[in-house]
């Protein structure tokens, strides 16, 4: 039994499922980050007083990381660019770039995190540092699930494109749109957090 | 399951045969999800009813041993066989989670939305069927650890249903599991409220426009839109709680909070309150998700008993579209007690009552449409009649509650817990029987035994009542909800007291008035009467699949000519015309 309209637009809608689909989510995930940012707007008017992040944080390797996720963007961009040309070879190429751009990310997060830890600046000791590790933390989990998604299309998935390439090329569509939506969490988080 | 009874060879359907884990257990069909579903809902409904036996013991004789049970339950729980306070407050608590969370949700969204919506609107299946699956397995995996969690040190979470902070987050570690658990069920109803929409939108049949699909599905679409929407806040919520209780951090827990007369050594700074609002953001809109499937499968019945269209499609369809909306901006009439202020309390007072006007013109249209029909009585009929007085009380009795000076009086008695059970007790769980009772043909192919169905709501109706009115009497009285004795410490409860007994016993009288039903359930799936496609005659498309219907569901795509309840239709031969009945013919 086929489900229609998986690969297909329907006609009336001009979409595929998948594509309602994964916007959806994301409105599920705006509602996610929405409610943890209330949360710090919320902490933040309720304090006394609050640190300027700059103060704690390390701007330049969060700046690093901006510039790093941003390139990532690009990159699957070019994945899926590269599938509506028909060349899969360069798409699971920058496939393969993304999720490498993200475990870059990652990197850069840990050494963050293990410089904070070092100086004995745990969750447990402000609630500045407590939605800071919350939030970045959250996200990084974010930044995982979408390189686990991209390293299978980039892989075991990718062979998708032998037996039906336009499912392929919406697939990745769609973890582009989850990895751009990571990636615009993220432009927010860094001011919010380290600027403010 | 007899799958080929009168199932067609349909013409793309390569039937493979599945080995019985995959066909009824890692099952990706729409139907046997729903099945899934809705057996998983039905007991779970039962296992809390029975967490809600033991408390209306305590409160009857307070401090006396339970009967026959009591000495199962070990020296913590139940020392001497009668329940300690922190077993009670663990009761209540679980009984609100398991109630809202694992029976109701999954019986009236997942079990039949699933099974129900992609038939009435004539789709094969779900959108995301391997989805459907996890969300599935992710109410299983999430019911499980909200079990387990009675077994943990210190037992189950104790701290209400809405776990309130900092209580919550100082509680004993079932707490912890309550909110891992949470995060899975969450995690179930988002994906599910996904594929609902994308069903809804996509894989409607040919000819089926917005304006003909028939109200359970406008419903089901609208109560998706809340999940979706409305469940994050409460997951960010959990994960906040969370690392309170495992980091160590101060989200929830303010300078200088004192605990056993100890200052707790902890950073502070939090605000009890953002629990409160995150909690209440979601949870005012999942109060709808309670009522709207309901009304929903109401309007299937009541429109299929009175054998005439429903009174008004287009307000109740406009109505129930804004209460979707409106149920975002009422949350905090649950904190007016805070000190929030008059302005933000003037605020959300007005936005409550615009929001009962839909519900009422909701409820209006409903009992309009049983003007001038020959009404059939039958059992889901029954059912559905009986939800409509029961919804009028539970919401009527809220308007108190919803103005903020009222509610100072009214606020954590009895009489809350009285309102909120009229709305999803006498309500939304009749409303749930008279869908499994309407449904189960399509189901099992077979019909369920009238007179044991009866014989179910009767004593139901009777014994529903008698517990919830004597409450909101003693509520009126001033008796606190949360009162392990029943409120027999205070001199003042004495006028009232003696209610206690009279609703445990309607309790129990109602446990009995369920056996007809577990009979006639299982009964009927083994022998009961067997009937067609179409036992109902009714009109929307569920009806012109098989019963039950095969794996595919139709033997061919369908096209829909109607509106979905055009019944007695001038002229026509019957007295229904199926939506895909061409115009004319």
């Amino acid at each position: 039994m086929e489900i229609p309209y998986t690969v297909e637009a329907r006609p009336d809608t001009g979409l595929t499922s998948g594509k309602i689909g994964i916007w959806l989510f994301l409105a599920s995930e705006v509602m996610l980050f929405g409610a943890l940012f209330a949360t710090y707007i919320m902490l933040r008017v309720g304090a006394p007083e609050w640190p300027v992040g700059a103060s704690i944080l390390n701007v330049p390797l969060a700046t690093l990381n901006t510039i790093v996720l941003i390139t990532s963007s690009v990159t699957m961009v070019m994945a899926w660019a590269s599938l509506m040309r028909r060349d899969l070879s360069k798409a699971r190429m920058f496939l393969w770039a993304t999720v490498a751009l993200g475990g870059a990310f990652m990197v850069i997060k840990a050494i963050e995190y293990n410089a904070k830890f070092e100086h004995h600046l745990y969750p447990s000791e402000s609630t500045f540092l407590a939605i800071y590790f919350t939030l970045t933390g959250l996200h990084a989990f974010h930044v995982l699930a979408g390189m686990v998604v991209n390293a299978y299309f980039a892989g075991p998935g990718s062979r998708q494109w032998h037996t039906n390439p336009q499912w392929l090329t919406n697939r990745v569509e769609h973890a582009g749109l989850f990895w751009h939506f990571v990636d615009l969490v993220w432009i927010f988080l860094f001011p919010v957090l380290y600027l403010l | 399951m007899a799958e080929t009874l009168h199932a067609r060879p349909h013409a793309d359907a390569h039937h493979e045969e599945l080995s019985f884990w995959w066909k009824y257990v890692f099952s990706t069909d729409h139907k046997v999800i729903g099945v899934q579903y809705t057996v998983t809902g039905l007991v779970f409904l039962f296992f809390g009813f029975c967490l809600m036996m033991m408390m209306r013991w305590q409160l009857a004789y307070p401090g006396q041993a339970l009967p026959l049970i009591g000495g199962l339950l070990g020296e913590i729980r139940a020392p001497g066989g009668a329940i300690a306070p922190d077993f009670y407050n663990q009761l209540g608590a679980m009984h609100g989670t398991i109630m809202v969370f694992m029976g109701v949700v999954p019986l009236a969204v997942g079990g039949f939305g699933n099974f129900v919506l992609p038939l009435q609107i004539g789709a094969p299946d779900m959108a995301f069927p391997r989805l459907n699956m996890l969300s599935y397995w992710s109410l299983v995996v999430g019911g499980t650890v909200m079990l387990v969690s009675f077994f943990l040190p210190g037992g189950a979470a104790q701290s209400g249903w809405t776990s309130y902070a900092p209580l919550s987050d100082i509680a004993p570690m079932g707490q912890t599991a309550w909110l891992v658990g949470m995060v899975f069920l969450i995690t179930s109803s988002l994906l599910g409220s996904i594929n609902f929409i994308v069903t809804t939108i996509q894989l409607r049949a040919k000819g089926l426009t917005f304006m003909r699909l028939p109200f359970f599905c406008w419903a089901q679409f609208v109560t998706a839109f809340l999940l979706l929407l409305a469940f994050p806040p409460l997951e960010a919520a959990a994960v906040l709680q969370l690392m309170d209780r495992l980091a160590g951090t101060s989200f929830f827990l303010p300078t200088g909070l004192v605990v056993s007369g100890q200052v707790l050594e902890v950073s502070g700074g939090g605000s009890p309150l953002l629990w409160q609002h995150l909690f209440w953001f979601l949870a005012h809109p999942e109060v709808y998700v309670l009522i709207l499937p309901a009304m929903g499968i109401v309007a299937e019945v009541v429109a299929n008993n009175t054998r005439k269209p429903l009174w008004g499609y287009r307000s109740l369809v406009y109505s129930l579209i804004f209460l979707g909306f409106m149920s975002f901006v009422v949350w905090a009439h649950h904190m007016f007690l805070t000190g929030m202020g008059t302005t933000m309390a003037s605020f959300f007072q007005t936005t409550t009552m615009i929001i009962s006007i839909p519900s009422i013109v909701i409820l209006t249209a409903l009992i309009l449409s049983l003007w001038g029909g020959s009404i059939r009585f039958n059992t889901p009929m029954l059912f559905a009649l009986a939800f409509l007085p029961m919804f009028g009380i539970g919401g009527l009795t809220g308007l108190p509650l919803g103005l903020s000076t009222p509610d100072v009086y009214l606020h954590d008695t009895l009489y809350v817990i009285g309102h909120f059970h009229y709305v999803v007790a006498p309500g939304t769980i009749f409303a749930l029987f008279a869908g499994v009772y309407y449904w189960f043909p399509k189901v099992t192919g077979r019909r369920m035994n009238e007179t044991l169905g009866k014989l179910h709501f009767w004593p139901s109706l009777v014994f529903m009542n008698l517990i919830f009115m004597p409450m909101m009497i003693q509520g009126m009285a001033g008796v606190s909800r949360r009162l392990a004795d029943g409120g027999q410490t205070y001199d003042f409860t004495e006028p009232v007291l003696g209610l206690n007994k009279v609703m445990s016993h309607a309790a129990y009288g109602l446990a009995l008035a369920q056996i007809p039903f577990i009979i006639n359930f299982f009964r009927s799936i083994k022998s009961g009467e067997r009937v067609g496609a179409n036992p109902w005659d009714a009109t929307t498309l569920e009806w012109q699949a098989p019963s039950p219907p095969p794996h595919g569901n139709f033997s061919e795509p369908l096209v829909v000519h109607r509106g979905p309840y055009e019944y007695s239709v001038p002229g026509a031969q019957r007295d229904f015309c199926p939506q895909n009945q061409p115009v004319g013919a």
